[in-house]
């Protein structure tokens, strides 16, 4: 078809371009390339799709429709359970956007890939360092699917058929996990709490680890916030059983909370995305994965590894990928995962985060969390009829606040915080976790100042005294 | 002449000095602090972390260089041709860069009314695809291609436990010339590979995919056109084959590019579709992601995609969060998918409309039959498999015959090519080419670059052929010359991160 204009995308849409060009091959019309799809199968029409927009429209029509949202920025926000607002340095954004890294890809060519290589293997020792474990992957695709990733690689370790998970533990990670292991008939069986404390009921994991438990996974901090304080005896009950211990963490609290290489775990996953990643309405995120340096260990497990090596000449020391015949593109259907494309954009944008932060800067960080959490944890238990946290135990960043005596709905709160004060309230777990009754899971971190928190202390106090129920 | 820059750039960690900070957090008030008291005291002693993890102390100003002169030693779309096949590494546009940005800050729990746009923007991507690939619903769950076929895995192992059958249907077929991931994919969900023969046009051999089929059959992984870039015409065939078995036939969409508005894999009898959003649709692969792997299905297995799928409510005129599907398979990852990646997606298609994506696909296909053309000449690189015919988006080069005649191999081929200054092509794959050079070039190319391209080739043969040493040491001009694959590997000296490095000094005649 006669066009007016080439494309700016598409360098040789010049129709002359393409005459020479299909000249050389012999050819008349494009058509003659597609000569070979069955005529049955060919589109007869153009795809119902807009037309060609110049940018300025589409810059227009985009923005548009992002303005009918509101983020934190617009408004005062204390959401969490599994992405967080934390603060992005604007050298982080700045790194992750020059183009030699975001426009590569998976260096199969090392010898001219080695910054994305050498940050790669930052990414990798900055984990470890944070997490007191050996070995690190170069990502994988979130916390919930690396959950389920490490689920598989006990398995493979050790051929058992149950694997332990504790009751409070993120509905879509479980859910996850339940994807991921279905297909191998592993069963997932649940782990209650203590009702005062939240923390993993010791007993029931006793009675429920056996040698048919391939892991026992615990988080840390829990989903509901509050830290489980038992890992060293949970790690001995499931070594005690050899069964694998794996530790589910917020990385940004491994400033101040003991890391789960000192308490026996085995593996760690976790999300990475409070280390620098924006939330991005939940992806991409960053399923950070480490273990322990046994060669048994490494061997199984999934997703990329960077290793440090020199030129043939050792002239230089460099990197590139390592045991990659644990991949799919050399071991195929023996492979320990499928996954390919990661997420390595995300793990610089950690590297470099990291890097800002410091030991210092994340110990503080991790101070500075608590202090504001608890400040929110200490104003809203003063207002009647609100309990926060639910459980008595340390918080780090996130807590349970429950409204029963209040008298009202977790959603009618939530409505009313929203609709009459501008402020995003937290997540309503009360279908999630019905033996806690009207409760909503909420999160402080850094971002929000003190008169943020007042402002909801306010709020809240307004809203539950305001109406009935 | 092409010069990388080489910046003696240590690693990170070995970097920095005692107190500098790179990073200020925001005071706490004074009043507060009182308030709450010591928090580090609140946890008990044998939760708290006593030694501070090794983190390197770094200035802003450091952090800033340290990354710029790691940006410099790496190569991207943005520098030059890309060609590395079955990776459309097209160009990014930067509008979906910028627009992207406006996600940012939006939290995936946030209150439905609060986030109709964006709502709006994957419901409405998420139509756009469902329309490209002719399937009947999509989900923009998966966060990779893999993951979308590990779904699509998942969804043919519902089918058949939804009908009863999942027992028995227990083999997934797979052409030798599919991607890694294919076999890896459908092990992760419960399946036996079997593997099916190419015939000697590179497609699948009819007979023999006949004779794999069988009531044990739980579907077929198709990548079409294949790895070597050749239209699998047979495709109704072989589609009639798998149904008439009672097996699904999955489409990889990792080669979906030659095919934008041509034809449709669903109405080529695709029950289920992958979509590579970072290669079709020109989002930046990262440096290895994050991409985004969207699955679109035919109408009877809808019921099965992972919840949540993005809804419209005609009466309230509200987008929603459709978790309401009792027959999902759940979730494949947390939330709802890569919503950065997927807004950059949508900004493409709606720059290049139905006719740029048309265009794109055609240009794509030209550019590579071009280079087949000029190639073709090249003393010692071959085109294996049916010569005459078209290729698609790629094509796949033999240089069997220079290394029988040069000892030079496509390995070396394509570390020379790094030197002229452009990425090299995949090499040694597919399996079913011996020494394989597998060369995409994209529609992003102009066509003085296809002949640079071609000219550099020439060059490399001259070489192999007059100074194949010259070739086989490449390259000279990138960051590094050739690298030690196998020390990095060997248990005796694999060196996974620095902790290990400490723990074992193993690198040793290496520069400081």
């Amino acid at each position: 078809m006669p066009k007016s204009h080439s494309h700016p995308y598409i360098p040789n849409s010049v129709p002359e371009t393409k005459l020479e060009m299909m000249r050389e091959i012999g050819i008349r019309d494009v058509e003659e390339l597609y000569a070979d799809v069955p005529q049955k199968f060919r589109l007869k029409q153009r795809l119902n799709l807009p037309k060609p927009t110049a940018e300025h429209e589409v810059r227009r029509q985009v923005e548009a429709l992002l303005s009918k949202n509101k983020s934190c920025r617009d408004m005062s926000f204390f959401l969490g359970a599994g992405c967080w607002p934390h603060h992005v340095p604007a050298v982080v954004d700045s790194i992750v956007q020059r183009t030699e890294f975001l426009t590569s890809y998976t260096p199969y060519q090392p010898e001219v890939s080695q910054g994305m290589l050498q940050a790669m293997f930052e990414y990798q020792s900055m984990i470890c360092e944070i997490t007191a474990m050996d070995v690190a992957n170069s990502s994988l695709y979130d916390w919930a699917s690396g959950l389920g990733e490490a689920v598989r690689m006990a398995v493979r370790l050790n051929n058992r058929t149950n694997v332990l998970v504790p009751k409070i533990v993120h509905p879509e990670r479980l859910a996850t996990l339940q994807t991921y292991v279905e297909p191998l008939g592993l069963r997932i069986k649940s782990v209650g709490y203590d009702s005062e404390t939240g923390l993993l009921s010791l007993d029931e994991l006793k009675r429920q680890c056996t040698d048919k438990t391939a892991a026992v996974y615990v988080e840390n901090p829990s989903y509901l916030g509050f830290v489980e304080t038992q890992v060293e005896e949970i790690a001995e009950t499931a070594h005690h059983n050899n069964a694998l211990f794996i530790v589910g963490v917020d990385p940004i609290s491994l400033g101040v909370l003991k890391p789960p290489g000192e308490y026996g775990a085995d593996i760690v996953v976790g999300e990475g995305q409070p280390l620098g990643n924006h939330m991005n309405y939940g992806g991409p995120l960053l399923g950070v994965f480490a273990c322990r340096g046994e060669t048994e260990l490494i061997r199984q497990m999934p997703g990329r590894i960077i290793g440090m090596t020199t030129t043939q000449d050792r002239s230089r020391n460099g990197f590139c990928m390592a045991l990659q015949t644990r991949e799919q593109h050399i071991r195929r259907e023996r492979a320990t995962s499928n996954i390919c494309t990661n997420e390595a954009l995300c793990a610089l944008t950690s590297a470099t985060y990291l890097a800002l932060f410091g030991p210092q800067g994340l110990r503080e960080l991790g101070e500075t969390i608590m202090v504001k959490a608890r400040y929110a944890m200490q104003l809203l238990s003063e207002i009647r009829g609100v309990r926060a946290p639910v459980f008595e135990s340390p918080h780090f960043k996130e807590f349970t606040v429950n409204f029963d005596k209040a008298g009202k709905a977790v959603k009618n709160v939530h409505q009313a915080l929203l609709k009459q004060h501008g402020i995003h309230g937290g997540k309503d777990i009360s279908g999630e976790f019905p033996e806690l009754g009207g409760t909503a899971l909420y999160c402080v971190t850094e971002t929000h100042s003190e008169e943020d928190i007042e402002n909801l202390a306010h709020a809240l106090k307004n809203v539950l005294s305001g109406g009935r129920r | 002449m092409f010069k990388q820059a080489c910046w003696d750039e240590p690693v990170i960690l070995g970097l920095g000095c005692r107190g500098r900070r790179g990073c200020i957090l925001p005071a706490v008030k004074e009043e507060a602090r009182k308030r709450v008291g010591d928090v580090l005291t609140s946890l008990p002693p044998k939760l708290r972390r006593k030694t501070l993890p090794r983190l390197p102390e770094l200035s802003e100003v450091e952090v800033v260089r340290h990354f710029t002169r790691l940006s410099q030693m790496n190569y991207g779309v943005d520098l030059g041709f890309y060609p590395l096949g079955s990776c459309t590494m097209k160009y990014n546009p930067k509008i979906a860069d910028l627009l992207a940005s406006g996600v940012a800050e939006l939290h995936p729990y946030q209150d439905e009314s609060t986030v109709q746009g964006a709502l709006e923007i994957l419901y409405t991507l998420s139509k756009w695809l469902a329309e490209i690939t002719g399937t009947h619903e999509v989900s923009l769950q998966p966060a990779a291609g893999a993951q979308g076929e590990f779904l699509g895995a998942l969804i043919m192992r519902a089918c058949h436990k939804f009908n009863g059958d999942i027992g028995k249907r227990t083999e997934l077929v797979v052409p030798d010339s599919a991607h890694g991931t294919n076999p890896a994919s459908g092990t992760m969900a419960g399946f036996k590979t079997v593997v099916v023969p190419s015939d000697e046009n590179g497609c699948v051999d009819l007979k023999a995919l006949k004779a794999a089929v069988s009531e044990r059959t739980a579907g077929l992984m198709l990548t079409n056109p294949n790895t070597l870039g050749i239209f699998e015409k047979n495709i109704a065939e072989i589609a009639e084959t798998v149904h008439d078995a009672g097996g699904l036939l999955y489409y990889d969409g990792a080669n979906l590019n030659a095919i934008l508005g041509k034809v449709r894999p669903g109405d080529m009898g695709f029950d289920i579709v992958h979509i590579n959003i970072h290669k079709t649709f020109g989002t930046p692969h990262g440096g290895g992601g994050p991409g985004a792997g969207p699955i679109g299905v035919c109408r009877e297995l809808a019921k099965f995609l992972p919840v949540p799928c993005v809804g419209y409510d005609e009466k309230r005129k509200r987008y929603f969060l459709d978790y309401d599907r009792p027959e999902s398979i759940g979730k494949v990852r947390g939330f709802y998918g890569n919503v950065a990646v997927l807004v950059r997606a949508y900004a493409y298609i709606l720059s290049l409309g139905a006719e740029g994506l048309e265009e794109a696909a055609e240009t794509s296909v030209l550019n590579a039959n071009y280079l087949v053309k000029k190639l073709s000449q090249i003393r010692g690189f071959e085109l294996p498999y049916a010569k005459r015919r078209p290729r698609k988006h790629e094509c796949v080069f033999s240089a069997k015959t220079l290394y029988k005649e040069t000892g030079v191999r496509a390995l070396d081929v394509a570390k020379r090519i790094l030197d002229y200054g452009m990425h090299s092509p995949t090499t040694y794959f597919p399996l079913i080419v011996d020494e394989a050079l597998m060369i995409e070039p994209t529609e992003s190319v102009e066509k003085e670059e296809l002949d640079h391209f071609v000219e550099v080739l020439k060059k490399i043969s001259d070489e192999a052929y007059s100074n194949p040493d010259l070739v086989k040491r490449a390259p000279q001009n990138v960051a590094v010359t050739r690298l030690d694959e196998v020390k990095a590997s060997h248990p005796k000296t694999m060196t996974l991160s620095w902790r290990m490095h400490r723990k074992r000094n193993v690198i040793k005649g290496a520069a400081p």
